[in-house]
């Protein structure tokens, strides 16, 4: 089943592969990793998404709390919480379907961030269902490029 | 006033009680030997290779609970500690490793003997540090050896660039660190301990199954006053042997692949299984669906990562085993002072586990001609006396000591478990000599792993340490033979160490004493001689070639069901059996 783990660590070089590296060692797998500083900039935020029974689950919490560098660990699938993902594609759509581009933007409350004479780029945050059907809907318009950022999530109070 | 950072390495040392550095120089680090030139309180123990100092240190550590203490220049200096670090991960044995650096400002560029030390061991090493600040220096190290000895300990290392030893601050020693999220919990769950007492209350086949952490938390008192208080059994991890005394009737012996028939068979058919300061090894559990099928399994251990790593446990309790057993039986007293209903383990297990005893017990061929590798180890244990140090190599060498030398004391048995790294033997013996200057410390080398770190020869007679080296000369990597004859036809594939050196002129060549013995009658002589030599001694014993390690649980297979040797082919009258 699917996890999302949201690690703080101290803001320190060599954190970062401390952590890849725990999940490389052992064959935990990473899906998305997302990392920023918090308000106290010497504590970053990671979100990790991963994948596994509830063995491997509990393995996974207990040894990224082993680390010297992690402060804290929360499993946030245990909770209420809140996640978002952002997605920007890159669409090169047949003339005829340009305005079709336009019209899923709008229904997901997507954005154009830019445009050319055979291009829009398109920006839509979401959780995974919103984005893979963003997706999906684009793909038959011909996709050029996609970026994502890897989820992002807060409990609920 | 300020002074160097190289003063302030020193300094620290002194001020964490160091009394000996192992070590090996080089460009970027002559600061700190040039600080230590003359040093008083600072033993320095310049060995020949830095894998041999890493792993003094290790035996250092082993054998007195201390970190042992690594110092080696950048580079090739550095990457060579590191065998001796993993070897040191993977038993969890404290150790502070420093390694010089290059200056902070060529880091990354690819300067003269420079290596991403703490890259290459971020994945073996407990916690690992680049000082680029000398403000940060002292700190750093009370870090380090906060963080090597305490919890689970492991090896630290400290990455030093030349800069940083040369550059000037005030020493200021902090006396305590606060490492905000590093706070190992010593102290066991009540009501989990609780639980523990009253599964234990309620077992009909009780059985221990304890290891090194019960050595790391200094807790043999305590196993034993558990184990008689409810007359439970044994059995001891190869990392736990001398946690319990070999020759108590509770000892089982070791279990796992290479372990005793009554041990495996006990927890094969437990009840309940009380593992204490052991991590589930695949070595130990062989199959595991098999391992313990009808056992719930109480389990006490510092690290919750070694919990439900690799089995499934009924009853976890993170703490440190000390503190954990002294808790456990207070409960387990108080329940029986209350009178609650506590009936006494019922005699049929036991007598039982004296049937699986007599069933299969330790054994091997006797022959009048040829030295019996296991013949050696038991004349070894039996004369070298209960306070005696003794390290071993990785191999066949290795796992006839663990079953049948008896060891009684805990940090008396000094060996690789986890990395299985030949070439151990030698340096952790010379770290526990210089640790113990006059207890007796005996090296079981196998021919193959000694020459692995035979140029510590060197480094054993110029510090004048009085080591025992008896090198097991079967003139094969035996463990490999052993398997490529049992699962490979015979196939001796690169496993024949035929045109081995000859290892008593190589003993004098370096200055030592060496011995030979090549047939039984003149083992125990030897062996006395030896003990008798106040210098370092080897004492080659050749042995018989193909002898194998019985009783064995092939890869993968069920603890149950262990493959015998001598006992099952071989006439009556021929077969000695190991003495209880
Ligand atoms: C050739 C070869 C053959 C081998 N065959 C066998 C065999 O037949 N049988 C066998 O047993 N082994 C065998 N081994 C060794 C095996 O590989 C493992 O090293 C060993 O079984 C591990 O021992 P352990 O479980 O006691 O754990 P250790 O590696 O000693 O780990 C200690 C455990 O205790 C915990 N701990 C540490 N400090 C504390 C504390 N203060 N309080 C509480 N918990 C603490 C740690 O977190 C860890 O989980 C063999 C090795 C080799 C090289
Ligand atoms: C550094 C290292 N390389 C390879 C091995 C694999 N290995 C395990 S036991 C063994 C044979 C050891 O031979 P020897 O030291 O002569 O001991 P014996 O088994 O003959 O007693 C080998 C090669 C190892 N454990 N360590
Ligand atoms: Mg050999």
């Amino acid at each position: 089943m699917r996890h999302i783990i949201s690690v703080l660590v101290e803001n320190k070089f060599g954190v970062l592969s401390r952590i890849a590296g725990l999940f490389s060692g052992r064959g935990f797998n990473i899906e998305t990793l997302s990392v920023a500083p918090t308000l106290d900039p010497q504590i970053s935020q990671m979100t990790i998404v991963t994948a596994g029974d509830d063995q491997i689950i509990e393995q996974i919490t207990k040894q990224l709390n082993k680390l010297i560098d992690v402060i804290k660990v929360t499993d946030l699938t245990e909770k209420e919480f809140v996640e978002r993902e952002m997605v920007i594609v890159k669409v090169s759509p047949p003339a005829e379907q340009r305005a079709e581009v336009l019209r899923t933007c709008e229904i997901f409350r997507g954005r154009v961030v830019d445009s050319s004479p055979k291009t829009y780029t398109v920006l839509v945050t979401g959780d995974d269902k919103k984005i893979g059907a963003f997706i999906e809907l684009l793909r038959p318009l011909g996709i050029k490029e996609i970026i994502r950022t890897g989820k992002i999530a807060i409990g609920r109070e | 006033m300020k002074i160097t950072g190289a003063e302030i390495f020193v300094n620290a040392l002194k001020k964490e009680g160091v009394d000996t550095i192992f070590g090996y120089p080089g460009g970027v680090v002559l600061k700190v030997f040039d600080v230590l030139y003359g040093e008083k309180d600072l033993k320095v123990v310049l060995s020949r290779h830095e894998q041999g100092a890493t792993h003094m240190a290790d035996g250092y550590a082993r054998a007195t609970g201390k970190p042992g203490v690594v110092l080696v220049t950048s580079g090739p200096g550095a990457t060579n500690t590191v065998t001796g670090i993993a070897t040191a991960h993977m038993d969890s044995i404290p150790l502070v490793v420093f390694t010089g650096q290059v200056p902070t400002k060529m880091i990354g560029n690819d300067a003269f003997q420079e290596a991403d030390i703490v890259g290459i061991t971020r994945p073996c090493t407990k916690y690992n540090f680049l000082v680029k600040d000398i403000r940060d220096l002292a700190r750093t190290i009370k870090e380090a050896f906060v963080i090597a000895t305490t919890g689970r300990p492991g090896p630290v290392l400290v990455d030093l660039p030349k800069d940083v030893l040369a550059d000037k601050a005030e020493f200021d020693y902090p006396s305590e660190v606060k490492i905000r999220s590093y706070n190992p919990k010593y102290v066991g769950n009540k009501w989990q301990i609780r639980q523990a007492a009253q599964a234990i209350q309620k077992a009909k086949r009780p059985v221990i199954y304890a290891g090194g952490g019960v050595i790391l938390s200094n807790a043999a008192a305590e196993l034993k006053d558990l184990a008689e208080m409810v007359q439970i059994p044994v059995a001891l991890t190869l990392m736990g042997l001398g946690a319990f005394p070999g020759r108590h009737p509770l000892f089982l012996g070791m279990l796992g692949m290479h372990g005793t028939y009554q041990a495996n068979m006990a927890l094969y058919k437990s009840d309940l299984v009380v593992a204490i300061g052991v991590r589930f090894d695949d070595r130990v559990t062989g199959k595991v669906d098999e391992f313990c099928p009808e056992a719930k399994i109480i389990h006490v251990d510092i690290d919750p990562t070694s919990i439900r790593k690799n089995i499934h446990v009924d009853i976890p309790i993170v703490g440190d085993v000390k503190f954990v057993l002294t808790d456990l039986i207070r409960e387990i007293r108080e329940m029986q002072a209350a009178g609650e209903t506590w009936e006494a383990i019922p005699r049929t297990w036991h007598r039982q586990i004296d049937e699986w005893r007599t069933e299969h017990p330790l054994s091997y061929e006797w022959d009048e001609e040829v030295i019996k590798p296991q013949y050696v180890i038991e004349k070894i244990s039996e004369m070298a006396g209960e306070n005696a140090i003794v390290t071993t190599d990785v191999g066949q060498c290795q796992m006839w000591t663990a079953q049948f030398y008896k060891f009684e004391r805990p940090r008396t048995f000094l060996t690789s478990g986890g990395l299985g790294t030949m070439g151990y033997g030698l340096p952790a013996a010379i770290g526990a000599q210089m640790a113990f200057p006059d207890r007796l410390v005996v090296d079981v080398a196998g021919d193959g792993s000694f020459e692995m770190n035979v140029q510590e020869m060197a480094t054993a007679v110029i510090q004048k340490l009085p080591i025992k080296i008896a090198i097991l000369n079967n003139g094969y990597l035996g463990m490999v033979r052993q398997w490529q004859e049992l699962f490979f036809n015979r196939h001796y594939s690169s496993s024949d160490l035929t045109g081995q050196p000859d290892f008593v002129r190589l003993a004098e060549a370096y200055g030592a004493v060496g011995l030979r013995a090549a047939r039984p009658e003149e083992v125990e002589p030897t062996i006395r001689k030896a003990f008798e030599t106040p210098r370092p001694v080897i004492m080659e014993f050749v042995v018989n070639r193909e002898e194998n390690v019985f009783p064995m649980v092939p890869a993968g297979g069920a603890n149950h069901q262990m493959m015998f040797g001598a006992e099952r082919k071989k006439p009556e009258g021929r077969l000695r059996v190991a003495r209880g």
